[in-house]
């Protein structure tokens, strides 16, 4: 699983950070989303693709094949 | 796309289904939307809807169908657009005041909003979780004093929410009579049109003249922090301050004394909320789901031709995204009707989606998950102090709630 963001697209509602917080975290100097792992392990992969669901403003991308 | 229907506005849809008239009047189990919207879910995602001044809309009411619509720029959600649906003269009276960042479309809503991001990231506010905490023992200690029975939402669902946003804003909590009461009329869609004007304009002044304080001598809180900034009018910081004094406030408060009953009702399910924090954390996500209390829909009009659901919508059409019935669409919460503390109800739109999805639900959430533990753990034989009947609603307010809820312990 290879997850990326756009932090263009982010809109600081923190749902990737409360659904998986060893992946994303918010940047305290603008509050965009930062990715903590670009590659996480396969049991985070639910909350990951949960965290891409509620994220409000589309701004996490997780592509499953590479 | 192209056949112009002239003869009348109404855009072409395969079945539109019953006309419904907003704001549909409450009926039913008061912790179900009014069965015209459900009944208007079960028939079709989108429908036609007509409101008070003869002019209609979209009502969407699908889970799918209410997230495409927040999600996608081209619904604007500024009053200005032609064919913003208003739910009552009172709100297209406030959107031709300068208005607040919700109720205007990106880049100016992403400009002003961005000011504020920082201040409510999910780690600020874990920090915040011990002052919560003491705001939220304080108030109990001192509704408990008082001896029972009490109302519980004006010695605690009420006070908590205030002391925090006055808190983090840097307003008096002196003041909170004045702006609670303003605030709700805002929040009242039966009040008159000069009724609303006149609450806007006594909040506005008020807060502009303690923008114009703290300018002069800035404090650590969000008002000081707005009223130093050179990019931002006294008049913008003002209507910011505004926005999160009455979200951050009515929202909160009543989802508490709401919950509160939720819990009286269902004891089992209260045990649950009393197990953990991380128990906490699921329960409130489901109470949020179960009650969604923003029970009006969320206005967006059309800026472009859009087919939504199956159906056709125009430029300029009117739509009102319902949480309430998305919240208890069953493709996505099987069982929805019913509350269940033990649901992952995390895919909930009680705080709407999109680029206006709440700005304050991570202080929200800690001071839900504190207040409704606490209150739970402290006052295990917490019960009703009135029959049930007597119970009053808050049907004609934008945010749904309990008028009073007397208990005793
Ligand atoms: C249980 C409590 C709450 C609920 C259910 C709630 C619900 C909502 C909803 C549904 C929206 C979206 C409106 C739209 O898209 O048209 C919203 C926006 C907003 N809320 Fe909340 N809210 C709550 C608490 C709070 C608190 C505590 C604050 C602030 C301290 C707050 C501040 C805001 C702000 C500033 C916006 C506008 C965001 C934007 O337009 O970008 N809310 N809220
Ligand atoms: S959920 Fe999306 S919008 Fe919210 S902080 Fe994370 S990336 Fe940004």
């Amino acid at each position: 699983m290879l997850v990326s963001v756009d932090q263009d697209r982010c809109c600081s509602a923190g749902q990737c950070v409360l659904t998986a917080p060893t992946v994303f975290d918010q940047s305290t100097e603008d509050g965009y989303v930062q990715l903590l792992q670009e590659r996480p392990e396969p049991a985070l992969a639910a909350d990951v693709r949960l965290a891409a669901a509620l994220c409000p403003g589309r701004a996490i991308t997780v592509s499953e094949s590479a | 796309m192209t056949s112009p229907d002239t003869d009348t506005a109404v855009p072409r849809t395969t079945d539109p289904g019953p006309t419904l008239v907003l704001p549909a009047e409450a009926d039913g189990c008061p912790f179900d939307p009014p069965s015209a919207y459900r009944q208007a879910a079960d028939h079709a995602p989108v429908t036609r809807t007509e409101l008070w001044d003869g002019s209609s809309c979209w009502l969407v009411t699908g889970h799918q169908e209410v997230r495409a619509v927040l999600a996608d720029q081209r619904f604007s959600a500024d009053g200005r657009t032609p064919g913003f649906p208003f739910l009552t003269p009172g709100r297209r009276e406030l959107a031709n005041r300068t208005p607040a960042f919700i109720r205007m479309d990106d880049p100016e809503h992403a400009r002003l909003r961005r000011m504020l991001t920082t201040e409510f990231l999910v780690k600020r506010v874990e920090d915040l979780r011990p002052a919560l905490q003491r705001i939220v023992d304080d108030t109990l200690d001192r509704m408990v004093a008082g001896g029972g029975p009490a109302d519980l939402v004006t010695e605690f669902a009420l006070p908590i929410p205030s002391l925090a946003i006055c808190l983090l804003l840097g307003v008096p909590y002196e003041d909170h009579e004045h702006f609670q009461r303003q605030s709700s009329i805002l929040l009242d869609i039966t009040a008159a049109e000069e009724q609303v004007a006149g609450a806007q304009r006594e909040l506005r002044s008020y807060l502009a003249a303690l923008t114009a304080d703290k300018r002069r001598a800035p404090t650590d809180d969000i008002l000081s922090r707005l009223a130093v900034r050179e990019d931002l009018t006294t008049d913008e910081a003002a209507s910011t301050a505004l926005l999160l004094l009455v979200a951050g406030h009515e929202t909160t408060a009543n989802m508490t004394a709401l919950s509160t009953l939720a819990l009286l009702r269902n004891p089992a399910q209260a045990a649950r909320l009393r197990s953990g924090p991380a128990e906490a954390k699921v329960a409130v996500e489901e109470l949020l789901r179960y009650l969604t209390i923003v029970q009006l829909g969320l206005p967006r009009a059309a800026t472009e031709d859009l087919e939504l659901g199956g159906t056709l919508i125009r430029k300029g059409d009117g739509l009102l995204c319902m949480l309430s019935t998305a919240n208890r669409d069953e493709s996505v919460f099987p069982g929805g009707s019913d509350l269940d503390l033990d649901r992952d109800a995390r895919r909930h739109l009680a705080f709407g989606f999109g680029v206006h999805q709440c700005l304050g639900q991570p202080l929200a959430r800690a001071e839900l998950q504190i207040a409704l533990r606490t209150l739970f753990t402290r006052l295990p034989d917490l019960r009703l102090a009135v029959d049930e009947d007597q119970l009053s609603y808050r049907t004609t307010m934008v945010v749904h709630g309990v008028h009073s809820l007397p208990v005793a312990w």
